[in-house]
């Protein structure tokens, strides 16, 4: 114990010495109705990114497997061509299939944190605040939204050394992080919904694990729809990856797209994501 | 919604004929209990007698029926958020995020207590000052001891002004030396704010000195109520009556044994209790 067993009595013996403890006396008025949703995200996402800028080991070791799908991956099939882009070299058509990919790797594992704070006394202390589970949830949501989309810049950054031909137009790259942010929401409360029902962290990781892969191979992240035999189209339409990296190819490389559909079916998505975690949050309460 | 609505003179907590149920394990069982505004009252008991059940059910983390837990008047079935708003809770863990500064970890709770902007800054320096954190505050919560970790969850809960601070067993895996100073803050922020205070411990001297009204509880009832001086002076007089040769005055622990009876070790407290405790005494020693 590093505690000076003299010092924190002399403060304690006077608190209003030195410092006051005014603020401390009269409760905070309470914020009603709309502006609370908005106010729990803004917190959520504060502590996410003070979070990082303590830490970034996370967003480095993150950066090297998008790396290298684009380095290895992407170089090595615009050279065989055994993909049907179009005039769109293959490395360019992967960017943004990887950074969809990358942003829902980080939402997928987010329920691990969630159950970590439960371990904790965390979650129970939030809980435990004026602050209703759907807001509590739809925070973490856009906080893990919020930490994909650093982790986007950073591969979009790599790809753009790679030479990927992306648009730096300032209003589709605003386009580009709220349709990364609504997909990693959905992604982490799919988590979260998973961290309720299995309540530990191993088992989560187990089914974080075994979900990804189809998810991510059963979209349009490496592979146009068109050249999927039937069943796995159908299983690329019920995927919401599919929609995230079809509204980021839309945007980033002005391919074909249908933006508005895209953007309703994850907006669909993670309200239901949010609804379907708060209803399971009570479980990792008691 | 605020705390001008509670009717006047309400007691601080007021639990009546408070029943939860783990599957068909009754963990608190009928329980009666009123906190007065204003005192430090004690629940006792050893691990699985149900007091975090109970507080659990009080800060509306597990859902009760209307009309059995009231806090300041307010039901804590009905108007949970006004529950809420008039709570400062620390569980039992160590439940500071390692991975924020002191003054970041109270800053989320002058947050998501909706402290307006303009006073935030100086709410949480307030807060962090009051615990004696002012030279640790921005510092990573990761490099405190255990005794800082408990007293920045103080600064936390008493970021927003609660009207009752509910502690889960404060002490617990603490030292001697870093046990005293949490109580003198707690002491001291009690009695400059005048907030009442309900706290958990298996520790009966810890109770016996710093708390106004003990309640020892056992599977999932109370057992024995009272200041510690009467239900010290209740067992002597007990003794006595019997015509026992008891040299040595009761301690709050022979009360406890002595309302308690035998089987004291069977029960104590399952598997996740025991887990959460050891991992609480690990990051704290």
């Amino acid at each position: 114990m590093s505690e000076a067993p003299a010092a924190p009595r002399a403060v304690s013996a006077d608190p209003a010495r030195g410092h006051g403890i005014d603020l401390l006396l009269k409760p905070p008025p309470p914020r009603a109705g709309w502006r609370l949703l908005p106010a729990r995200v803004g917190a959520m996402c504060a502590v996410e990114l003070q979070k990082l800028r303590h830490d970034r080991t996370e967003l480095y070791t993150r950066a090297i497997q998008p790396a290298l799908w684009l380095l290895i991956f992407g170089q090595t099939f615009t050279r065989i061509k055994a993909i049907p882009t179009g005039v769109i070299p293959y490395v360019d058509y992967l960017a943004p299939g990887i950074i969809a990919q990358s942003a829902m790797f980080i939402a997928i594992f987010y329920g691990i944190q969630i159950i970590w704070e439960r371990d904790a006394g965390v979650l129970n202390k939030l809980l435990v605040t004026p602050t209703p589970r759907s807001a509590l949830i739809t925070g973490k949501a856009f906080a893990a939204g919020v930490k994909s989309l650093v982790q986007a810049v950073v591969v979009l950054l790599i790809a753009a050394l790679l030479g990927v031909a992306l648009t730096w137009n300032p209003l589709k790259l605003l386009a580009v992080a709220a349709i990364v942010v609504l997909g990693s929401a959905f992604f982490s409360c799919l988590s979260m919904t998973i961290a309720g029902v299995v309540l530990s962290r191993d088992r989560l990781m187990g089914i974080g694990q075994a979900i990804t892969m189809p998810l991510f191979f059963g979209s349009n992240a490496l592979y146009p729809v068109s050249v999927m035999p039937g069943w796995l189209q159908s299983v690329s339409k019920a995927n919401p990856l599919s929609y995230e990296v079809d509204a980021l190819r839309g945007l980033l490389l002005g391919t074909p797209h249908h933006l508005a559909s895209d953007f309703a079916v994850l907006f669909i998505a993670a309200a239901l994501g949010v609804t379907a975690a708060s209803a399971l949050l009570g479980r990792l309460a008691r | 919604m605020t705390r001008d609505t509670a009717p006047p003179g309400a007691d601080a907590v007021a639990c009546t004929g408070l029943s939860y149920a783990f599957g068909d394990h009754n963990a608190v069982d009928e329980l009666d209990l009123t906190v007065r505004q204003g005192e430090v009252f004690g629940l006792l008991g050893p691990n699985g007698a149900g007091k975090t059940t109970a507080i659990r059910c009080i800060t509306t983390l597990l859902p009760v029926p209307a009309g059995m837990v009231g806090v300041f008047g307010h039901d804590a079935a009905g108007d949970r958020m006004a529950v809420r708003r008039l709570l400062g809770y620390v569980p039992q863990q160590l439940s500071a995020d390692a991975g924020l500064t002191g003054r970041e970890n109270v800053a989320l709770f002058a947050r998501v207590f909706d402290v307006p902007r303009a006073e935030r800054a100086a709410r949480v320096t307030q807060a962090l000052a009051a615990v004696g954190l002012a030279d640790a505050a921005d510092r990573l919560a990761a490099t405190y001891s255990g005794g800082m970790v408990r007293r920045l969850e103080l600064a936390q809960a008493l970021v927003s002004a609660p009207r009752l601070l509910i502690l889960d067993e404060p002490t617990i895996g603490l030292d001697p030396i870093a046990r005293t100073g949490v109580w003198e803050h707690i002491g001291a922020v009690r009695q400059a704010t005048g907030m009442t205070v309900l706290v958990t411990t298996h520790y009966m001297d810890e109770a016996d000195q710093y708390c106004d009204r003990v309640a020892l509880m056992h599977r999932g009832r109370i057992r024995a109520l009272g200041t510690p001086a009467e239900l010290r002076t209740g067992l002597g007089a007990r003794r006595s009556a019997a015509g026992a040769a008891h040299h040595a005055p009761p301690t709050l622990e022979d009360v406890f044994r002595d309302v308690a009876g035998s089987g004291l070790d069977d029960e104590a407290g399952d598997f996740r209790d025991v887990r959460s405790t050891r991992r609480t005494a690990r990051r704290v020693g």
